[in-house]
């Protein structure tokens, strides 16, 4: 299995040719082909485990590099296998440098994915994060991307040596076989988070994610939010679960959970108040993965306190909400990238009525989209019932700072749940209903079908049947929680807690269909007829789509939210300038909001401005001083020195 | 094996009664409200049957549908009346134990009224026009602020029964002790609250408002016709039975009858379970002459206090169960 995992790697490396000649055709199947492979190599790794470990002939000087394909890597190599092929489908004749970041960037995910030793994790990782780098189109977000970037591999890289100083080595075997202990685990832990919310885009270390995913193309920025923020989680898991392993406190889930429901719900608000479409599922993206930071969460607090079924239940629902939010985040990022290809705008705005003129992309994207909102029986929904029954049942761990944090996290979660629908409805029903905001719009047409039906069939087949996904899961949980923790799960659904609350997909979906059918047969048929849109008068000859002014805009959808929300929490202001008393400009309004975020980061900006003034006046000491300067630093070097050497 | 197999068909034939009850109830009860309020009101009102005879007279009627609408403007109605009668089909009526109680989850209760709401949000949206947008962006955003205290209510009632199925909560907060009520108080005027602005009644919202600019639910309706306004109402009528059911189940659960507990049972189920929801009817028609409807951007305020009970009922049980 390793050798194919191998060749693998070995096809993307070697698809870097055909980019690099400007070939997009033999790129597009070479990648579609070689995630098809990927997933189905990654599928065999969850039903049938192992845990071997291959040593590659080359690496770094002291050691070899080391792959392995565990049911944990497995289970993200799967999401990156099936994301990848559909997004693979979508590449387009473009610069050379976009078509070689596509495979590098591939190649940097599933070698950080499957690495079994420090080393090659970090060489993927920052593959993974440069080559995505290479391929945005927009320099400010580009930068703010590099400087997230750096910042959470330098604290990863840390941590990595904290770990290392006591086992002697960077294979994962020998990490874990020496856990950290004491001061040093907490200072790993304390690493790693900032480390890994810095590429996972949790609050408040998100504020590249909103600019960096909608500056690139549409395949990449759907492989950006599917998979490569799940790459930092996958990382979070190795090293805090994996490495450190059982024995650690249970406070270690707090920090993990309450940055995981803050970012929900900023996530999730944000979304709501944004105008571009992408930066719209971009924002949805900080909400899912705060969504599946709260299980994972919620799991280290339930292991800590040795209570192995619920942080199954909690683990699996993260898990499979990694699986179901990186399918759907995919379809609606495909499905934007061909609207903006047809249609000629991102910003709903632009858009409108696209409906009627590309249904296979409205209806498939609909699949997203509720899914997206967990309405059931999608699969987000699945995935949200375990996360919601995971919370539910936190109060038993027993501690009051638990029991109280766990409350504060589940009405965060509620919120942004809501708040995520309302978002996703926003989206879909302002791109795809109404009528057409520009000519543009109304001659546009379906293209890319398979790419955008199969994640959608998926999204449908994950939601009817959540007992699959968690079968495949069952080896991941039984590696760190036992045998014994299993959540139950059967053909009609799911199962949670200790009086068995059920979540019975299969007999609801039939009973809502069956329902809706025969409420079909009270009666067809229609007539049309202009809409009366309350006795508003008939648009002029030359405003074929009538008055745009008169369909709710982005701005108005979001103002109910943007007052009772946005105010308090996102300093959202409204503008209106009205014209003169006579003339007949439009009024003109204006809303905006401001990340709280930003300010911290602005805060750093001065202070770094401020210090490298301060540091510029060194340049003109006078001779005197920079002696002195040196002087006092060495003796200031011996002191420390020396403090350190006494026994 | 006998008798497990008459308990079944008992369950079934329970169910079967409890859907068509619901279908036949749920108009009454908006009829029941609407002849309460006008006789609170010093007018004579309309009779109990009067939605009854509006949604047969426009399901008669062929649905005219907006230029440029999608089909979701046709699909949208079927969806929301299926999720509403599903909800109400799960919900504990005369009987509990019915055929359909393991599937009764409060959180997937949550979910199919979620897909009602989403469902007429789209068709609000669908025309383009600007009322029906409007409707649908302020109806999610009550939603927004209503799912958290509905959330916080089941944890309440979850760490009381121990599970979220409401069938068996049903019967455990019917059998348990007397010693958490203060909670399931404070729980319950949470959820109250919560029902108020989810089916669009006074404070958040007026049934029977005629001026756009106010409207919430009727916004979105405001291109429906024939067949598709007699499904929303419907669904509407619905889901005022589910709230008023679940608020009946939880914390009335008296009276109840067993599914299996044969026609005697039924029928004391049955008496006490219409002098139930008739007496919440009321309630709600009196409290909705009483109060006068808040703007719509202070709505928030009304379940942000919401909130602050169910936590308040949350944290009681914390520390009751921590001494305990």
């Amino acid at each position: 299995m390793l050798t194919a995992l191998c060749l693998v790697l070995a096809a993307l490396a070697v698809l870097v040719l055909p980019a690099a000649l400007g070939l997009a055709g033999l790129l597009r199947a070479g990648c579609a082909a070689v995630m098809a492979g990927l997933a189905a190599l990654s599928l065999a790794a969850l039903l049938w485990p192992s845990s071997a470990v291959l040593a590659l002939p080359f690496g770094p000087p002291w050691a070899a590099a080391l792959l392995a394909l565990d049911p944990l890597s497995a289970w993200f190599t799967l999401l990156l296998g099936l994301t990848g092929c559909f997004a693979a489908l979508l590449i387009v004749p473009a610069p050379r440098a976009e078509l070689v970041g596509f495979p590098l960037f591939l190649l940097g995910m599933a070698l950080a994915l499957t690495a079994a030793d420090g080393f090659t994790l970090l060489l993927g990782f920052e593959a993974m994060s440069l080559a995505s780098w290479a391929m945005l189109h927009d320099r400010r977000a580009a930068r703010l991307y590099l400087i997230f970037a750096v910042f959470g591999g330098g604290c990863l890289m840390a941590a990595l040596g904290l770990l290392s100083a006591g086992a002697g080595s960077l294979g994962f075997a020998a990490l874990r076989a020496a856990p950290p202990e004491g001061w040093s685990a907490v200072a790993v832990l304390l690493l790693v988070l900032p480390g890994v919310a810095a590429k996972a885009g949790l609050a408040p270390l998100h504020l590249w994610l909103p600019l960096a995913h909608p500056a690139a193309p549409g395949h990449v920025s759907a492989l950006m939010s599917a998979v490569m923020v799940k790459v930092a989680l996958y990382v979070l898991l190795r090293l805090i679960f994996d490495i450190c392993g059982p024995a650690q406190a249970s406070w270690w889930g707090v920090p993990l959970l309450l940055a995981g429901a803050a970012s929900a719900l900023l996530g999730a608000l944000r979304a709501n108040m944004e105008v571009d479409s992408k930066a719209i599922l971009a924002c949805s993206t900080i909400e899912n993965v705060g969504l599946i930071a709260v299980g994972l969460g919620l799991a280290l607090m339930f292991r800590g306190a040795d209570m192995a079924v619920p942080a199954a239940l909690a683990m699996s629902g993260a898990l499979l909400h990694v699986l179901t939010h990186g399918l759907f985040k995919c379809l609606l990022f495909l499905g934007v990238g061909v609207a903006q290809a047809q249609a000629g705008s991102r910003r709903v705005d632009g858009l409108g009525g696209l409906l009627h003129n590309m249904p296979v992309l409205g209806w498939t994207m609909l699949v997203g989209a509720l899914s997206a909102a967990a309405i059931p029986p999608l699969a987000g929904f699945a995935s949200e019932w375990l996360l919601l029954q995971a919370l539910l049942g936190a109060w038993r761990t027993g501690d009051a700072l638990f029991q109280f944090a766990a409350m504060a996290a589940l009405a965060l979660v509620a919120m942004a749940v809501a708040l995520g629908a309302a978002a996703m409805l926003r989206l879909w029903g302002l791109v795809f209903l109404g009528r057409p905001r520009s000519p543009r719009v109304a001659g546009a047409e379906d293209s890319a079908r398979a790419a955008l039906i199969l994640p959608a069939a998926l999204c449908l087949l994950l939601g009817l049947f959540p007992a699959a996904g968690l079968g495949l899961l069952h080896p991941v949980l039984a590696q760190w929680l036992g045998p014994e923790a299993v959540v139950p799960a059967s053909l009609f659904g799911l199962t949670a807690g200790d009086a068995g609350a059920s979540y019975l997909v299969l007999p609801a979906a039939f009973l809502l269909v069956a329902f809706a059918v025969a409420l079909g047969r009270t009666g067809r048929g229609h007539a049309t007829a202009p809409a009366w849109d309350c006795g508003f008068l008939a648009p002029p000859p030359h405003l074929p789509f009538g008055d745009p002014a008169t369909q709710p805009s982005g701005p108005g959808f979001a103002q109910p939210i943007a007052r009772m929300l946005g105010q308090p929490l996102l300093a959202a202001r409204e503008a209106v300038a009205a014209p003169a008393p006579g003339s007949m400009a439009p009024a003109l309004h204006e809303a905006r909001a401001a990340d709280p975020t930003w300010r911290a980061l602005a805060a750093l900006r001065r202070a770094r401005h401020t210090t490298s003034l301060q540091a510029d006046r060194l340049r003109s000491l006078s001779i005197r001083h920079a002696l002195g300067l040196i002087f006092a630093t060495l003796v200031l070097l011996l002191a420390v020195l020396a403090g350190l050497e006494r026994p | 094996m006998i008798s497990a197999l008459v308990a079944a068909l008992a369950g079934f034939l329970a169910q079967l009664m409890h859907v068509a009850l619901v279908v036949a109830l749920a108009p009454l009860l908006v009829g029941f409200v609407r002849l309460v309020k006008a006789r609170l009101m010093g007018r004579r009102g309309p009779p109990i049957t009067q939605p009854w005879r509006d949604i047969r007279k426009l399901l008669r009627k062929r649905p005219v549908v907006a230029a440029g609408a999608t089909a979701i403007t046709t699909t949208a109605p079927h969806l929301a009346c299926a999720a509403s009668l599903l909800a109400a089909a799960l919900v504990p009526g005369f009987a509990h134990g019915m055929s359909l109680a393991p599937l009764a989850d409060l959180l997937l209760l949550a979910g199919l009224l979620a897909t009602a709401r989403v469902a007429l949000a789209l068709a609000g949206m669908d025309a383009g026009t600007a009322f029906g947008g409007m409707g649908a962006a302020r109806a999610l955003s009550f939603a927004a602020f209503a799912e958290p205290v509905l959330l916080l209510c089941i944890l309440v009632l979850a760490m009381i029964a121990g599970t979220t199925n409401l069938d068996v909560m049903l019967v455990s907060l019917r059998d348990g002790g007397v010693g958490l009520r203060v909670s399931l108080a404070l729980a319950a005027v949470a959820l109250v609250a919560v029902a108020l602005v989810e089916n669009g009644r006074m404070p958040a919202d007026n049934p029977a408002t005629h001026l756009e600019l106010t409207m919430v639910h009727e916004a979105m309706l405001l291109e429906a016709s024939g067949r598709h306004l007699a499904l929303w109402e419907m669904a509407a009528a619905l889901q005022l039975l589910v709230w008023l059911a679940l608020l009946s189940a939880l914390f009335l659960p008296w009276g109840v009858a067993p599914a299996d507990g044969g026609p005697v049972a039924w029928l004391w189920g049955l008496a006490t379970w219409l002098a139930k929801l008739g007496a919440l009817a009321f309630a709600l028609a009196v409290f909705e002459s009483a109060v006068a409807k808040l703007r719509v951007f202070r709505v928030p305020e009304f379940l942000g206090a919401a909130l602050l009970l169910a936590a308040l009922a949350v944290a009681l049980l914390f520390v009751s169960t921590g001494l305990a």
